[in-house]
């Protein structure tokens, strides 16, 4: 089983799984397929050495075009490449996003990463393991086959070795990888090793972990001017007393564009807020009830399943909504940006650095190879923020102060007035039961916004709308399945013999909206798993017993079973007031496998809920870093209790109204689960697969079960609230 | 597994059928006015120990006269009011005395209870049995001789000058309800009127301004400081939400207010704001002003600080001031007769309930030393206010650092 | 020029008074740890230690710190030389994005003098006024439990 499994990973095996995935990736902003029969991104760039390169000191330098976003990139990309190349991880160099340096990989998002770059890399690390031993067969006029390597060396069977850095001269990887070279004997290596995050050891210091660490020398400051929110504008500010403001350097003006540079930070605050004192107008119309208006708005209808068959005798239905939610990333979002002898850098906590080359190339009239974006990284983005907002911003200034290096930093209430937002949605089930108690039949209808503005272009990008004259948006398009948008994970896992769903696209968007971390599945797979608990109800069934008996997939059998054994699902003892749910998904029903159990209790008097244990079961495949895994799929789960307990983004006819944390509250340490527990389930057989999405729509659904199981009350709109417990409960 | 995050001390067990009686509460009409009937008297808000269940008691209330622990009034027979009568509650709240003969301390505010009428606290008894029993012992108070002995209460109960019925004549059908809630159940006068040295409330200067657990609460009929009238509209808002657009956000003891209110019915809201801006009508309003640059002349010091600490939220230009929330020239702490509400909410800042929207102000206490506060309050008011220089400030501050960690 | 006793060592600054101290920290003197995530006291991104209490750097005027000890992060420890509440994070690999961390651990190093051994709750109360978005609190907690030796 050995080498011919781990040859399948490498290649060919893996190539159905990242073929169907590349169709799907429109909105990555990723360039044409070269060579369809290599895994991960090395279809679009096959050559090795734009992947990997060995110097002649023995380093060993790996790039990728995906960036850490606080996901532990970096660590598992290394130990992919240090477990494939058979050196040791110390050995190792990265560097990460980069225009000018590292491959096209589109935009690090949709729990991609380890699919698209990790793969590529492996196939890589694996052929120039291969080129490097036949370097040394060559330099020993040995049999390749014969040759073994291990700790950076290739070693011959009569104890002769030769270090990596001594072959470098003599190897050529200005040529493509192969699909199918003989990989490293497997065990031994980094991978399924819980490693330390590379990136950690300096954010615990001090050091300089962020883009917003970053000060090149001659370094001046920019704060961007503008309304209260998005939809809004501002209007005449007193630019000339600004201007005379100590420190105040500039004053950039371009249409609507209005921003002030400053030798010092404070200062540049200090004549952004004077400037902000001119009144504001609305230049939006935003709906009162924006559930009511997403199922009155003009929509594409997409029928993306259509099974058909028979009707049971018992029906149901059900509708659920979300409110808008923010990315709320802890640091506002951030850019330097520098142009110097006709060339534009930009340093950027982006997603997307080559799709944001182009818009920023359009914004302001460079070449595209006349502009370089270079990831660093910020906070959490949690998908598309204010980040590329913030690099055009700063693009834009930089070149009206040529020669120094501009740094731009939105403050707290532009972060939250100004990103685009998670779109609210609306979802509407019915299914009908067996006299068995057996789903018959099953419908699912998603209403939402789109869920990917991302820039490409100049239009996306806010200082590209403000400019005169301004650049034009293209409309927004839905991303096609299998990954979907706000139909992202809408068609059930499940085995229903009957099923139909739709998705209800609206290209309109009263509020800014764009991707969310896990796009449409937060919401689908809360109303599905929700919906299926209902179900369960009716059929008068264990719900978890109900979820396994229409399931045929065994991988899902086995995540559900470790949840609801780790969680003691069979022994948990009901009281007043305590309530259990569980949820289960298979992120866009082809990546990791992720079920939840938790327990809460509800305060009669209060509407509260106060979260007990929390346990989890994920599969993502082969686990690459095993604690890491654990961490997102903890994170994920708290950021999504957060999410579905306490948050929507609220506006007036004026502008947003959730303007700060006072205003947007989230989740805070004394109102944290007593624990969250995840079990990794591995798979050194299977391709690795993402998890960075994995957690949220189960966690939100085991919420809504556990409260209908604590309160005998189902709540179908997010965010469940301690006032709308109380008053289901009266 | 109740949870870490509530106070393990105060442990709850929740025995039987909680849920199925909460259910039956929003059934029984009766019960129901009672819940609205007990956000107006604050009853929660007392009695529940931070983090604790609700209800069950063990708040400490620091008085005069030493530390006074509310009770627990959840419907356990042993610890709460379970085993009581309907006649026991309504002595207890209009007497001040429990089923034993026991004698309630006055902070305990039976005394507007009294003016309660027989409707609303039977409401209130209705929806109080509806609270799921809470096995939690209050601890014992700490009290200073010779306030440590019930017995004395009974004199200090004849010495005691109740609060008096308001004056009704003249009044709407609405604001005489709100007449009644202000006076009775509400109790504002309890912070509101100052008090004798008993501990007392002064009858003859009811709502006339009070120092109440080291906030000043300011007074609510002609002597109001406001610098904006307080029409019924913005009471009703501010009541209700702690935060009106044209004056301040709630701070302090009456953020537990205003957030019980949220809960009360709007229609007896409404009727309180209408009395309370009646007996305001009268108020002279000082002028909102902003004397920036006077105020640096004479304070230096104080502007650094705000320019430094407050303006990102305080000045023109600032987030919260764009999106329409009061600037401090409208608030009436910074008009009142002395600095004691503006010193306690630099040192402790606003909370709003943990989850929930609402004003939020960091705490000072920790980054300012007494001269510092001492400087931005005297700013402030040269400032936002005409009103002559607060005295003794550093007092004050150090009067105001005994309550704050 | 403004005198700074930060991270055991005296600093002159040239920052104006007013200016709040997390930019002289940043600005000025070139230091990451303290960072900027609201300008509004309401997050904690921007704890430092003043004597040992913790406050909002981006609130705290420069003029106010005065004789005052400031204390940073990386006053704490190094990479190299690790702090306890430092090594304790390290341990349990207490970070996503990390950008609130550096608070976190402050504002742990303050309970932790005061404190020595925190109850659980009192761990989660000390914590409330620092966000975190990316969820990593219950690492958050287990890593100040074990700076405080009191694994859970």
């Amino acid at each position: 089983m050995r080498a011919p499994s781990r040859r399948l990973v490498v290649g060919g095996g893996a190539l159905t799984v990242f073929f169907a995935l590349s169709v799907s990736a429109t909105g990555q902003g990723k360039p044409t397929v070269k060579a369809p029969e290599l895994p991960g991104d090395l279809r679009t760039q096959p050559r090795l050495d734009a992947w990997i390169r060995v110097g002649a000191d023995g380093r060993i330098t790996i790039f990728t075009g995906k960036a850490e976003l606080g996901q532990g990139l970096k660590t598992a990309i290394l130990q992919i490449a240090a477990d494939e190349l058979d050196a040791p991880l110390d050995q190792l160099d990265l560097v990460t996003a980069d225009t000018g340096l590292t491959p096209n990989e589109g935009v690090t998002a949709g729990s991609h990463s380890m699919q698209d770059s990790g793969a590529a890399i492996r196939n890589a690390a694996a052929n120039v393991r291969w080129l490097l031993i036949e370097a040394a067969a060559r330099r020993w006029s040995a049999e390749p086959q014969s040759l073994a390597t291990g700790h950076g060396t290739v070693r011959a069977s009569d104890g002769r070795s030769l270090a990596y850095g001594e072959l470098a001269s003599g190897l050529d990887l200005s040529v493509d990888a192969r699909p199918a070279v003989p990989p490293r004997p497997r065990g031994g290596g980094p991978i399924g090793q819980d490693v330390p995050r590379v990136d950690i050891p300096a954010k615990l210091a001090g050091g300089q972990a962020y883009i917003q660490d970053f000060r090149p020398p001659g370094m001046v400051h920019a704060r961007l001017v503008r309304g209260p929110s998005y939809g809004t504008a501002l209007g005449e500010a007193d630019i000339a007393a600004v201007r005379a403001m100590p420190g105040v350097i500039a004053v950039v003006q371009k249409g609507r564009f209005l921003a002030v540079v400053a030798e010092g930070e404070w200062q540049a605050i200090q004549a952004q807020q004077r400037l902000q004192a001119a009144p504001s107008r609305s230049t939006a119309t935003r709906p009162d009830d924006i559930h009511s208006w997403l199922l009155s708005a003009p929509a594409q209808v997409e029928v993306i399943l259509d099974r058909g068959g028979a009707e049971g005798a018992r029906t149901a239905s059900a509708a659920y909504t979300r409110p808008y939610l923010m990315h709320g990333s802890i640091g506002p979002s951030c850019a330097v940006a520098q142009a110097k002898h006709g060339e534009l850098t930009v340093w950027t906590h982006s997603q997307g650095v080559f799709p944001l080359r182009k818009a920023i190339a359009q914004l302001v009239g460079l070449p595209p190879e006349k502009v370089r974006c270079r990831h660093m990284e910020g906070a959490g983005c949690y998908g598309h923020n204010g980040a590329d907002d913030a690099a055009g911003d700063a693009a834009l200034i930089a070149m009206a102060v040529p020669g120094r290096p501009v740094r731009v930093q939105w403050m707290r209430d532009q972060e939250h007035g100004w990103e685009p937002l998670g779109s609210a949605m609306v979802a509407r089930l019915s299914a009908s039961l067996t006299p068995e108690g057996r789903v018959a039949s099953w419908r699912h209808d998603v209403w939402s916004m789109t869920h990917s503005t991302r820039p490409q272009e100049a239009g996306r990008l806010l200082a590209g709308q403000e400019v005169d004259p301004p650049f034009q948006a293209p409309p927004p398009r839905p991303i096609p399945m299998p990954e979907g948008g706000g139909d992202r994970n809408a068609i059930p896992l499940y085995a229903f013999p009957t099923a139909r769903v739709a998705y209800h696209f609206v290209p309109e968007m009263p509020l800014r909206v764009s991707a969310l971390r896990s796009l449409g599945a937060h919401m689908n797979v809360f109303s599905i798993e929700s919906f299926v608990d209902e179900l369960a109800l009716l059929a008068d069934e264990d719900p978890v017993a109900f979820r396994l008996a229409h399931l045929d997939d065994s991988r899902a059998h086995d995540v559900i079973n470790a949840a609801a054994r780790s969680f003691g699902w069979q022994a948990w003892r009901r009281s007043h007031g305590r309530g259990r749910g569980f949820a289960f998904a298979r992120y866009k029903n082809l990546a990791a496998y992720c079920a939840v159990a938790l327990e809460l209790e509800v305060e009669p008097v209060t509407g509260e809920v106060w979260l007990g244990r929390v346990v989890s079961a994920v599969d993502c495949g082969q686990a690459i870093n095993p604690d890491g895994i654990r961490n997102q799929i903890e994170g994920a789960i708290v950021q999504s209790l957060s999410w579905s307990m306490l948050e929507q983004v609220g506006w007036d006819a004026d502008r947003r109204t959730s303007f700060d944390w006072s205003a947007y509250p989230i989740l805070r340490f004394p109102a944290l689960p007593q624990s969250v527990e995840v079990e990794v389930i591995d798979r050194p057989t299977e391709p690795f697969l993402g998890v960075g999405e994995a957690g949220q729509g189960p966690a939100a659904a085991a919420l809504a079960n556990a409260v209908a199981d604590a309160t005998g009350k189902r709540l179908r709109d997010l965010p469940l609230t301690a006032e709308k417990v109380k008053a289901a409960m009266g | 597994m109740r949870r870490v995050s509530r106070n393990p001390a105060l442990a709850v067990v929740l025995v039987g059928g909680a849920l199925a009686i909460s259910a039956w509460a929003a059934e029984n009409p009766i019960a129901s006015k009672g819940q609205g009937l007990v956000a107006i008297g604050g009853c929660q808000g007392c009695h529940t120990a931070n983090s604790g269940a609700p209800f069950a008691g063990g708040r400490a209330f620091e008085t005069p006269f030493g530390t006074i622990y509310s009770t627990n009034i959840t419907s356990d027979r042993d610890h709460g009011i379970g085993g009581w009568t309907e006649a026991d509650f309504e002595r207890a709240m209009t007497r001040g005395t429990g089923p034993g003969g026991k004698r309630y301390y006055p902070v305990f505010p039976y005394p507007h209870y009294a003016l309660a009428s027989r409707e609303d606290i039977a409401a209130i008894w209705t929806y109080l049995r509806t609270i799921p029993a809470a096995a939690t012992e209050a601890p014992p108070n700490h009290l200073l001789p010779p306030f440590n002995v019930r017995s004395l209460l009974a004199g200090w109960e004849a010495l005691y000058l109740h609060p008096k019925a308001p004056e009704e004549s003249g009044l709407d059908v609405q604001a005489r309800r709100g007449a009644e809630l202000i006076a009775g159940l509400g109790h504002c006068g309890a912070c509101h009127t100052p008090h004798n040295r008993v501990g007392a409330e002064d009858a003859a200067r009811p709502l006339t301004g009070a120092m109440a657990e080291g906030w000043y609460a300011p007074p609510l009929q002609g002597d109001s400081p406001a610098p904006a009238p307080w029409t019924a509209e913005d009471l009703e808002t501010y009541l209700r939400t702690g935060l009106s657009d044209h004056h301040q956000a709630a701070a302090g003891p009456m953020g537990a207010v205003t957030a019980e209110l949220a809960q009360a019915p709007e229609s007896e809201v409404r009727d309180m704001a209408i009395y309370l801006s009646g007996l305001m009508s009268q108020a002279k309003h000082p002028a909102p002003v902003d004397q920036a640059q006077a105020a640096e002349r004479t304070h230096p010091e104080g502007a650094q600080l705000y320019a430094g600490a407050c303006a990102s939220c305080h000045d023109v230009g600032s987030a919260m001031l764009r999106i329409g929330r009061p600037s401090l020239a409208v608030g009436t702490p910074l008009h009142e007769d002395r600095a004691t509400d503006v010193i306690m909410i630099i040192l402790k800042g606003l909370k709003s309930p943990e989850g929930k929207a609402g004003p939020d102000m960091p705490p000072f206490a920790n980054s300012f030393t007494d001269d510092e506060v001492t400087e931005l309050s005297a700013y402030l008011r040269a400032r936002f206010s005409r009103e002559p220089a607060w005295k003794d400030i550093q007092s004050a501050v150090r009067a105001a650092r005994k309550g704050v960690t | 020029m403004t005198t700074l006793h930060l991270n055991g060592a005296v600093r002159s600054v040239s920052s104006a008074q007013d200016t709040p101290l997390l930019y002289v920290l940043r600005d000025e003197l070139g230091l990451n740890g303290a960072k900027f995530g609201c300008g509004l006291g309401q997050c904690g991104a921007c704890t430092v230690l003043l004597d040992d209490r913790p406050i909002f750097s981006c609130v705290t005027p420069l003029g106010s710190v005065g004789d005052r000890v400031v204390t940073t992060v990386e006053g704490l420890g190094t990479e190299a030389a690790p702090g306890r509440v430092q090594k304790a994070f390290e341990a349990e690999q207490a970070a996503q994005c990390g950008y609130c961390i550096a608070g976190m651990i402050v504002r742990a190093e303050a309970l932790l003098r005061k404190t020595p051994k925190p109850s659980e709750r009192g761990i989660r109360a000390a914590l409330a006024p620092n966000l975190c978005r990316c969820g990593t609190h219950m690492r958050i907690l287990r890593a100040v439990r074990r700076a405080a030796g009191t694994p859970a």
